[in-house]
């Protein structure tokens, strides 16, 4: 049987929690907020999860690339791509998405051409295209608006999305061209994963880094353009990256980071949905980005080696061990100028020398029976007097002379 | 096609030539008209000041980035027909180390090339990149992530990943940059391996004081290049003040590191 690290173990833990949470959270919202499991509630939930998988999934890449605010501008780009489309063919989803997809990928193109062409850089081009085609589209929205044709209405919904709208053969399309998605994905898994890391060495190997990289775009604009009618072009960044950043603190594994990013993403999609039922009138699209965001805010804060909460503990407990060592080594420098390592040592001359803290740590020391107090002083024990041999004792036996007691140049530098 | 351009290989023939290579950046020459022919089995430095070409020079040969003129040729053949005998370590600051992968993992990625398409590493490229990682020294840090690892040791597993790729002429973008003397004592190790294994290695190396140590053969590169053969005969002090214009100082007859690098 194969060993299952600690950190591989955390991360199943985390999924079944969220699969968990989740689950709860069904029965939690008809009993506390009287929420009706209606047809259409299920089906926007529903697409919302699916959605939420999809960009989850996607967005890995886009955020591992830096290329999160490449996802915004592209979602941007979409909405000329939408008006087009409804100008050429009328109102019919599947055109809709295409049109929205076409103005996008074109979009990418742009920023790419000009970024290897000229020498405008990557982050201005993205502002250009961002800028001028939601121009263009808010535009030509207007324009259409302004028509007499009944058909129009609702085309506006695909700046901040419209859930609520969302009926089954949608999310049938959305299921759909996500596995095909997919499908793509896990074919090109370790061309993919080879390009975002290293895309220099990728072309070095002959492997065609440009067709690669297309792919890998379209497949984000795929992302993108599902999640339009959710989202609107507006917020879907939002689903796109902040299930990727999520998940980039609880893993080292680019697969568990995808798996992560896809669970965060179907929880958030689908809360988000369940919540804007709570009350008429709440929005889907952006509550499922605020249910996004606040994991990425507990993954922040929480999620251990990266988070906030476990950096600030790492460094106070190695105050403390520093500290520790310190009260240590002072205690048998002291005691060694006497000639004598269990010679006691005052506990002024500690605190003294090292502050407030050298009194917790001789405490710390007591603790573990390194060091026992008499009166007010401090002395070592034979434990003590081994562990301070063992651990101090070849920085400053040089020439077998210990090195004065008051120069504080040892290992103080911790904080 | 192949046959045409297959020539009859002579016996000394070299591991790279270089004929007429030009590389502009928006219209000025980074490298401008070389011609070099790196004989098999020589261990090489690139050497110049900044802004030289070092680097490019390596990338236009890989076909990193595009000719202006010239042709590179690998044992006779073309880089796209070379290119199973060609290993590569690029710059160590040109990627993110903070993504989301394992050492050994970094290591396979060498192996990819010769997969193939829709295949996945199996025990056996597992087993490559861990003889690999061993003759970095590095075996222990298999499971480690990559952002975990110290600068040198980020320098060994880009070389245990062209090391996998059992390539026949190595490509290494200053390996010695920002190291620690451990780790730079460890990479010549290699490099001196290699050669013993009849590779040919050709290094963009920045230390003018050790090229004769670590080098045999060394090629002055400033756009154009100023001389290249055994480090012996070329490596002297007339020519260095050719390369850096006469930017370079000796003392006691050791060399400096030219001025302002």
């Amino acid at each position: 049987m194969k060993r299952i690290s600690q950190e591989d173990r955390r991360v199943w833990v985390l999924f079944t929690a969220v699969v968990a949470l989740f689950v709860a959270f069904i029965p939690f919202s008809v009993l506390a907020f009287d929420v009706q499991y209606t047809y259409t509630l299920r089906t926007v939930a529903l697409g919302g999860a699916i959605l939420g998988i999809i960009s989850g999934v996607l967005g890995t890449f886009a955020v591992l690339r830096q290329q999160s605010l490449m996802g915004d501008a592209l979602s941007h780009a979409a909405l000329p791509g939408v008006t087009i489309a409804f100008l050429l063919v009328g109102r019919q989803l599947s055109a809709l998405l295409i049109g929205a997809g076409i103005a996008s990928w074109l979009g990418i193109r742009f920023i790419m051409s000009v970024t290897r062409t000229t020498r405008i850089k990557q982050d201005t081009a993205m502002g250009i295209v961002l800028a001028s085609w939601f121009a263009l589209g808010i535009v030509l929205l207007s324009y259409i608006q302004g028509r007499p044709d009944a058909s129009q209405a609702g085309l506006d919904k695909f700046i901040f999305g419209q859930a609520a709208a969302i009926v089954r053969s949608d999310v049938e399309l959305v299921s759909v061209v996500g596995l095909m998605a997919f499908i793509v994905l896990g074919l090109f898994w370790k061309e993919f994963k080879l390009i975002t890391f290293d895309p220099e060495f990728a072309r070095a190997n002959g492997f065609p880094a440009g067709m690669l990289d297309t792919l890998l775009s379209t497949l984000i604009v795929v992302a993108i353009v599902l999640g339009l009618q959710l989202a609107g072009v507006i917020l879907m960044v939002g689903m796109l990256i902040a299930p990727a950043v999520a998940a980039r603190q609880w893993t080292r594994k680019l697969e568990q980071m995808v798996l992560l990013s896809g669970a965060f993403g179907a929880f958030a999609g689908a809360v988000g949905a369940i919540i804007s039922a709570v009350e008429v009138g709440l929005p889907t699209g952006p509550l499922m980005i605020v249910v996004a965001s606040a994991i990425v805010l507990v993954s922040i804060c929480f999620a251990p080696e990266r988070g906030l909460v476990w950096t600030l503990l790492k460094q106070a407990a190695d105050r403390r061990r520093f500290a520790a060592l310190n009260a240590l080594r002072d205690l048998y420098r002291h005691a060694q100028n006497h000639g004598d390592p269990r010679y006691p040592t005052p506990e002024a001359l500690v605190t003294g020398l090292r502050g407030n803290i050298a009194r917790r740590a001789l405490h710390q020391l007591a603790r573990e029976g390194l060091a026992v107090r008499e009166g007010q002083s401090w002395r070592l024990t034979d434990a003590g007097i081994a562990q301070a041999e063992q651990d101090t004792l070849p920085h400053w036996s040089e020439g077998n002379a210990p090195l004065p007691a008051a120069q504080p140049a040892l290992m103080g530098a911790a904080d | 096609m192949a046959l045409e351009e297959r020539q009859p290989a002579p016996a000394s023939q070299a591991a790279l030539t270089i004929e007429d290579l030009t590389v502009a950046y928006h219209s000025k020459p980074a490298v401008w008209d070389v011609d070099l022919a790196v004989p098999e089995g020589v261990l090489m430095a690139i050497v110049g000041p900044n802004g030289a070409g070092k680097s490019t020079l390596i990338k236009a040969a890989l076909d990193l980035i595009p000719r202006a003129a010239g042709s590179v040729r690998f044992y006779g053949r073309t880089y796209a027909q070379a290119r199973d005998l060609v290993g590569y370590v690029p710059q160590r600051g040109s990627v993110d180390w903070d993504f989301p992968t394992t050492v050994l993992d970094v290591v396979t990625m060498g192996l990819y090339g010769q997969l193939g398409w829709f295949k996945r590493p199996g025990r056996k490229e597992r087993e490559t990149a861990l003889y690999a990682l061993e003759q970095v020294g590095m075996v222990d840090f298999a499971g480690r992530q990559i952002s975990q690892l110290s600068g040198g040791q980020q320098q060994r597993t880009f070389l245990a990943r062209a090391l996998a790729q059992d390539a026949r002429i190595y490509f290494m973008d200053e390996p010695f940059a920002a190291v620690d003397a451990v780790t730079e004592r460890a990479i010549v190790a290699i490099l001196h391996e290699l050669r013993a294994r009849g590779k040919t290695v050709i290094v963009v190396h920045h230390d003018l004081q050790t090229v004769l140590d670590y080098f045999d053969w060394v090629a002055l590169l400033n756009v154009e290049l100023i001389a290249s053969g055994p480090a012996q005969t070329i490596f002297t002090e007339e020519n260095l003040r050719r390369t850096y214009g006469g930017r370079i100082a000796t003392l006691n007859g050791q060399l400096l590191q030219a001025a302002g690098d």
